[in-house]
């Protein structure tokens, strides 16, 4: 075996790991306070992707900026504030009058927020994907002795965004009032609301962070993938979701090492067996994990455990 | 009881309906042929009618604008005549709007509103080959010739081409086959791209397919014939359209350094993707498709990386057409503007439609009913037919002789005709 292409492939995986990490928290982050799948947050996603892009090809020639990595960068607070009142409203909207609903309605409210962002990407974006402009270089930063590329400059900028915002997010749950807030009403919302927690400013406020992360998600995908399109929802809302179940559903550190593994899961699965199956790869470790720990590889419904 | 005065009623309106659209619709001078005994000779046969099922709104109405322009050109060219007889044109529409594309609804309900007409000899279409697949049944039980522009599967032609049963289950209760088409279809398209590898000077080949129907089929046919043009095949894969990426694939494909990659599936199954991270691992390689990729859909999707780009049509783009067709190329441009890749083939698909009226004629039918019993014989039997096209048969599949194709390469962001791949 090739161990110089066997470390590319690593490092591919773990690259595509960060940013399934970012989408899962998400998911993991809604599931640990309301015990909600919440269906939207790949389509949050996605419309991240959409805004990196009409913000590269519109908004920032609009105000006569060029776009570059620079002037990009620049748009990540923006992208993260609009997906997180989106993603806040969707909880405001669709699950805040159903929490108290029998658990399927606000799922199926869920699937129907999907299908409503979907849409909306269709209608603004087309039905084909759109080329992001690559502000992103590509160029070799780690070069391995037989000649091959271990780690570029656009992976250097996926880990440069998604690694701050991880160690910010565990900060901010561990150690603030506020995250002290969130993992109270995570173990138990009735008590938390008796000690005089805000139970419904709480849970605005944890989708305020899966949504903003979901944004930020978006717009590395659409800088290092180079496309965005309404589509992308649902193959990295899988991927993300599968992660956080794999980590154990409601652990935010589980969450994030479950989109590692399953990064480097399909990355190995492309190069050594064939794209297509990756999914059958993927499902069955997924089941295996489930047989063997049910509650995934950190164990469930942990937001405290951060 | 009410109700079964209301079936009587209803049935009553029916047959008064049916026989008005059979004794109304020839109303267009001379004697109209009356009790099933058409007036022979003289000129004036009566009137008949030609029905054409395109989707006429939606994303495809471009597309048919024109080639209902090049039929109504074709009738003009004969004063409405053939044969003797008046024709009529009816522009069905198999689309919604609410679709914007064809629905299954709209074509079965072209498809019976046609065959029950004892008056139409002729239905001009389908553009999607998914209708076809819906009408051909209906208007093969009631024995009316189908001739399409624009159908590319298959499995509506092919035995053994398309999926099991096909395409049998096409032609139910062994009604004789009415369905032909003037453009090449999609399988015929991988051993192009074949042919063109080999001119183009590639030796070695990595071949990937989108796991669909259209692609694998392409795509197999290309890796089956790739040898017989001396490439080497030195790698396969299938893909999904739902991944995430392909920057692992394309290590893969990099380890066995092709010069060539050749994808066999549309743009809808992330072609761009598959593209782009392929480009970002090996940027001088060259990449060929099929024309499901030859889409301004594929340039904003795939960008920079769809540059150099190979692909392959089924047929000639208007441009390259001689003699007569050349002539139509600048009568259509004069009149109605530019063409689309299919508008030609519209045009010729009218043409052989009514020549094959004519020699039914000739034949002297006794009634409608003959007459559109004839018209499928002859248009079965067209052979050496010099047309828009070229010169070219019908062979017993009903599918064109022609096997030309086009070639293109992505220029400066644009599909830029190349070369004709015989």
């Amino acid at each position: 075996m090739d161990l110089e292409q066997f470390a590319v492939i690593l490092s591919i995986g773990l690259f595509n790991g960060l940013i399934v990490a970012l989408v899962a928290i998400g998911y993991t982050l809604v599931y640990g306070i309301i015990e909600l799948i919440n269906f939207a947050h790949g389509d949050v996603f996605m419309l991240g992707t959409l805004l990196t892009y009409f913000g590269l090809v519109a908004i920032l020639p609009g105000f006569g900026v060029e776009a570059s990595l620079i002037s990009a960068l620049a748009l990540i607070p923006f992208i993260m504030v609009i997906t997180a009142v989106i993603n806040a409203s969707i909880e405001r909207v669709a699950y805040r009058p159903l929490r108290n609903a029998p658990r399927l309605a606000p799922l199926i409210s869920a699937i129907g927020m999907s299908f409503i962002l979907q849409n909306v990407g269709i209608i603004l974006l087309g039905p084909s994907p759109k080329a992001v402009p690559s502000v992103l270089p590509n160029d070799p930063l780690i070069v391995m002795p037989g000649g091959r590329t271990l780690i570029s400059l656009n992976e250097v900028v996926v880990g440069a965004v998604t690694i701050p915002l991880l160690l910010a997010l565990a900060y901010f749950v561990t150690s603030t009032r506020q995250g002290k807030a969130m993992r109270a009403t995570a173990q138990d919302r009735e008590a938390a609301g008796l000690m005089g927690i805000n139970v419904n400013r709480t849970i605005s406020q944890t989708f305020l962070i899966g949504g903003a992360l979901a944004g930020a998600a978006g717009f590395v995908v659409a800088l290092f993938l180079g496309q965005a399109w309404w589509f992308f929802g649902f193959p990295f809302g899988l991927l993300a979701f599968t992660s956080a179940v794999l980590g154990g559903i409601g652990n935010i550190t589980g969450a994030a090492l479950g989109g590692i593994v399953l990064g480097l899961v399909k990355s190995i699965s492309d190069f050594y067996i064939e794209a297509r199956w990756t999914n059958v790869i993927v499902f069955s470790i997924l089941i295996i994990v489930l047989v063997f720990r049910p509650t995934g590889l950190l164990g469930a419904k942990q937001a405290e455990g951060a | 009881m009410k109700l079964r005065n209301l079936g009587a009623l209803s049935a009553a309106v029916l047959i008064v309906a049916s026989a008005c659209t059979q004794s109304g619709a020839p109303a267009t001078g001379g004697a109209p042929a009356t009790g099933g005994q058409p007036s022979a000779g003289g000129g004036e046969k009566g009137t008949i009618t030609v029905w054409s099922s395109l989707p006429r709104q939606g994303s495809s109405k471009g597309q048919t604008d024109t080639i209902v322009n090049a039929i109504k050109l074709a009738l003009e060219e004969r004063n409405n005549q053939a044969g003797g007889y008046t024709i009529e044109y009816v522009d069905g529409d198999d689309s919604t709007a609410e679709a914007g594309q064809w629905t299954e609804a709209k074509e079965i309900e072209n498809a019976t509103n046609a065959s029950s007409d004892p008056d139409v000899v002729g239905y001009l279409g389908t553009f999607n080959s998914g209708a076809a697949a819906v009408s051909i049944p209906i208007n093969c039980r009631a024995g009316l010739v189908m001739i399409s522009p624009a159908n590319t599967y298959p499995g509506l032609t092919k035995p053994g081409k398309g999926e099991e049963g096909e395409p049998d289950n096409f032609y139910p209760d062994g009604c004789k086959h009415n369905y032909f088409r003037v453009i090449p279809a999609d399988d015929l398209q991988g051993l192009a791209g074949a042919k063109w590898a080999k001119q183009l000077g590639f030796k070695k080949v990595y071949v990937i397919d989108d796991s669909q129907l259209y692609g694998k089929g392409i795509a197999d046919v290309f890796r089956a014939e790739a040898p017989g043009q001396e490439l080497e095949v030195v790698g396969n894969d299938s893909i999904l359209g739902t991944e995430t990426d392909y920057i692992s694939l394309a290590q893969k494909v990099q380890q066995a350094a092709p010069d060539l990659v050749y994808f066999g599936g549309i743009t809808q199954q992330n072609a761009g993707q598959l593209w782009r991270d392929i480009k970002d691992a090996m940027p001088d390689v060259a990449m060929m498709g099929p024309d499901g990729i030859a889409e301004q859909a594929f340039l904003d999707a795939a960008a920079e990386a769809a540059e150099g780009t190979y692909t392959t049509f089924g047929g000639l783009p208007a441009e390259e057409l001689e003699g007569e067709g050349a002539e139509f190329v600048s009568t259509f441009k004069e009149r109605f503007g530019d063409l689309e890749p299919y508008t030609a083939y519209g045009y010729e698909a009218a043409n052989v439609l009514l020549d094959a009226i004519e020699r039914a004629s000739a034949r002297n039918p006794t009634d409608n009913a003959q007459l559109r019993a004839f018209v499928l014989e002859e248009v079965a039997n067209t052979k050496d037919y010099q047309g828009a096209l070229g010169t070219w048969s019908f062979d017993q599949n009903g599918d064109t002789t022609l096997t030309q194709m086009s070639g293109s390469q992505v220029v400066d962001g644009e599909f830029v005709f190349q070369d004709i791949i015989e």
